[in-house]
């Protein structure tokens, strides 16, 4: 293994430029001009970065990723997904329980875990199913799932609603005992039968069946309700409306614990993309309205809106290139989150990057109970973090993307900041933009 | 352009090249022989997706009143059936040399996704997809309108060529919401100077209509006692009955019905000014008794047999304006219409 290294006038959260020294899988030291102190101190190998431009940021931690293994290596694998999150600057990723089989026994949870550990480009914490094969009429071995060596926290049946209003109030109870929290899709199934796109002036036009905001709405109205009735914890995936935050507003305000997450891709597009009926922009929820856009991100900035969560989800090119009806829903967004989440956030002065890091890291690695994920910048920390180029531009191209998934609804679009190096337990996953080798030796 | 995709891309002058094309070809199919070489040695392929015999036996006669040879390709025991993709599909055809692929699909984009591709360099027009456009039937319908509103007001003798429908006022019933043919007429007859109201259930017309340029009703009576010039039925799907859009079929012919009661009120009505009777069009096939009753689909005010003729008409003005304009497979984007 190398020594250590040091990087040197990086700017810490966008702010002030120090030195960083990462030794031993740790932040050993934070400071001005470290280079003098580390030639005299040090007698092993130190490995330089002149981080001159560059912003230091923690590792991000994304609580929706869809990594398709088991069952689907066609779309992505674990080793694959992991890659992408690496090349995003992701040091952890929570993998959505919806893979063949479904992860909703110890067994599979387990599976997803070692197969993160084995690949070593970011930790990986499988998401366990809430329901028995995400049928939404039995509750899964929850408790099997928290105890196994996987140590699920998070259950979701992401991909599907927990519709059922007392099947949603029993597992948001019993999983509160051993710390763990129900993440809900919010989609009433009966209002959404055949959507195909958000319900507005562009499906009626487009003759495509409409998804209505009620139908999100509807179920996080309900959730909230049934979180303050039971005292349990609610973390809401992707909301995609105006009327989502502004229900999300008035429970936090009441007291509720309540979480929610954004998608990148929600904080940018519209549903006006749907007029080329091409199907890179189909995703669940549906991309919403310009209203829905502006008051997502200002949920986000004020902190109404938690986390972002990317909803990663990559498809093999034959479930694209088809008929919109027939296509699947969903887009890659690992590798985008970042440059998208500038765009939209940070470019239009709605945020800075210490409120970056506290959505894409710090709040996302508290809402799961991580330890050791979306801590501070600080000596005796983990030397989970990353290096961005705020300066880098140039359009995005899927094509150069470590996933599988060429679904980027971003293809072609100019968008800034890049991520130039990600240190895992500070070993570079990512250096110089390019991947480099996981933490157990995997070569990209 | 190359392509007939939607009546909402239609400017008033493409659309007049159309509809005064499709003139001209009413005076060939009124003849003896009634054939035309233009698209000797072209082919024109009918993909469809969707059984709809009436449709693309009106396709075929156009094109064979052209010239063009045609292929005939419906998805039912094809390897679609089995399977296959859009894309290899169209690739297929288009390795076979067609110039011109009429697609009629369940889903509403196919066309445009087909027409955006570069699976074939084919001219693409647009069938019907899902729930989204009907243009060539929008474009009968206007030129059955235009006959006669324009011999109301100029008599008989007078050619309607070069006219729009300024001033007409035009009345759609019924299930708007799914309705292929009620988008294409909205967007084509406003295009053509028309007023255009609506009249359906609630529940069959989409959230987003209050963007449209009409004027939406709930009841057709107070529809019809604004005196519409023209009433253009809507069929109403076997599958929408029963359901959750309206109780049944009785009360939807009592609330939204061409009733032999509204009839006789549609009988008063006349084109603006004139002493020519309101017409009444469908775009069948016909659910007699349900949207329409046997005596206003066999009145004389009805349309409904010239809209048929008036399809191969349009048809054969669509495919010669696309396929003349360029020449070649390859050609390239050329104004043709």
């Amino acid at each position: 293994m190398s020594g250590a290294t040091l990087i040197t006038s990086a700017r810490l959260y966008g702010q002030d430029p120090a030195d960083l020294l990462l030794r031993g899988g740790q932040i050993a030291a934070v400071g001005d001009d470290l280079r003098s102190q580390a030639a005299e101190q040090l007698d092993e190998d130190v490995t330089v970065i002149d981080a001159e431009g560059l912003i230091a940021l923690p590792g991000m931690v994304d609580l929706h990723t869809h990594l398709r293994e088991p069952g689907r290596e066609d779309a992505e694998t674990v080793e694959t997904g992991t890659r992408a999150a690496a090349r995003g600057g992701f040091t952890a990723v929570h993998a959505m329980a919806n893979s063949a089989p479904v992860a909703d026994t110890a067994g599979v949870v387990e599976q997803v875990h070692r197969l993160g550990l084995e690949s070593g480009w970011s930790e990986v914490y499988p998401v366990g199913a809430v329901t028995v094969g995400l049928g939404g009429e039995r509750l899964a071995e929850l408790g099997a799932m928290a105890e196994s060596s996987a140590a699920v926290r998070m259950f979701s049946d992401d991909g599907h609603c927990v519709d059922n209003a007392l099947l949603m109030r029993r597992a948001m109870e019993y999983v509160k005992s051993f710390g763990g929290f129900i993440a809900q899709h919010a989609q009433e199934p009966t209002l959404t039968a055949e959507a195909q796109m958000n319900e507005g002036e562009v499906s009626a036009t487009l003759g495509l069946p409409g998804w209505p905001a009620v139908a999100e709405e509807a179920i996080i109205a309900r959730d909230v309700l049934l979180a303050q009735h039971t005292g349990a914890r609610l973390h809401i995936c992707h909301v995609s409306t105006a009327g989502s935050v502004g229900i999300i507003r008035w429970a936090k305000d009441r007291g509720v614990a309540v979480t929610a997450e954004v998608t990148p891709h929600h904080l940018m597009l519209t549903d006006e993309l749907v007029t080329s009926y091409n199907p890179v922009y189909k995703v669940n929820p549906p991309l919403r309205t310009r209203v829905d856009v502006d008051a997502l991100r200002q949920g986000l900035a004020e902190g109404v809106i938690d986390v972002i969560g990317t909803d990663h989800a990559p498809h093999p090119t034959q479930a694209k290139e088809c008929e919109w009806a027939q296509a699947a829903m969903g887009m890659t967004g690992l590798e985008t989150a970042l440059p998208v989440v500038a765009h939209a956030m940070i470019s239009t002065g709605l945020m800075d990057w210490r409120r970056f890091s506290e959505v894409t890291s710090t709040e996302p690695a508290r809402i799961y109970g991580h330890q050791h994920q979306g801590r501070p910048l600080q000596a005796g920390e983990p030397a989970n973090l990353i290096l961005v180029d705020p300066q880098a531009a140039g359009p995005i191209r899927p094509e150069s993307h470590a996933s599988k998934g060429r679904n980027s609804p971003f293809a072609g679009l100019e968008l800034p900041g890049r991520v130039r190096y990600t240190f895992l337990a500070g070993h570079p996953t990512l250096a110089e933009g390019e991947l480099a080798t996981s933490l157990t030796g995997r070569a990209a | 352009m190359r392509h007939l995709l939607s009546t909402a891309d239609l400017t008033r002058t493409q659309a007049l090249r159309i509809l005064d094309t499709a003139e001209e070809m009413t005076g060939v199919s009124a003849r003896e022989v009634k054939k035309l070489p233009t698209l000797r040695g072209r082919t024109v392929v009918n993909l469809f997706f969707e059984d709809s015999t009436r449709t693309r036996v009106s396709f075929e006669a156009a094109a064979k009143r052209l010239s063009a040879d045609v292929v005939n390709f419906s998805a039912k025991g094809s390897s679609v059936s089995k399977g296959e993709s859009l894309k290899d599909t169209v690739q297929t055809l288009d390795a076979m040399g067609a110039d011109a692929i009429v697609i009629r699909h369940g889903s509403s984009g196919a066309p445009a996704q087909l027409a955006a591709s570069d699976w074939s360099e084919a001219a693409v027009v647009n069938a019907g997809d899902g729930t989204h456009e009907h243009p060539t039937q929008a474009l009968l319908d206007a030129l059955t309108l235009r006959r006669d509103w324009h011999a109301a007001h100029y008599g008989e003798a007078s050619s309607p060529r070069g006219t729009d429908l300024t001033g007409m006022r035009v009345l759609i019933v019924g299930d708007v919401l799914h309705s292929r043919v009620a988008r294409s007429n909205i967007w084509l007859l406003t295009t053509l100077g028309a007023t255009v109201s609506l009249v359906a259930p609630g529940t069959l017309l989409p959230v987003g209509v209050e963007s449209w340029p009409v004027t939406v009703h709930y009841s057709f009576d107070q529809a019809l006692a604004a005196g519409p010039d023209a009433v253009i039925m809507l069929r109403v799907q076997a599958e929408r009955m029963g359901g959750s859009f309206f109780p049944n079929a009785a009360e939807y012919a009592r609330r939204w019905g061409l009733t032999e009661e509204r009839l006789a009120v549609v009988n008063q009505l006349r084109l603006a000014e004139t002493e020519a009777p309101a017409l009444i069009l469908h775009p069948g096939p016909m659910n007699r008794g349900v949207e329409i009753s046997a005596a206003a689909a066999d009145s004389a005010q009805s349309r409904i047999t010239e809209q048929v003729t008036n399809g191969v008409s349009v048809r054969m003005a669509v495919l010669h304006l696309l396929l003349t304009g360029s020449r070649g497979h390859h050609d390239d984007d050329r104004s043709s219409l």
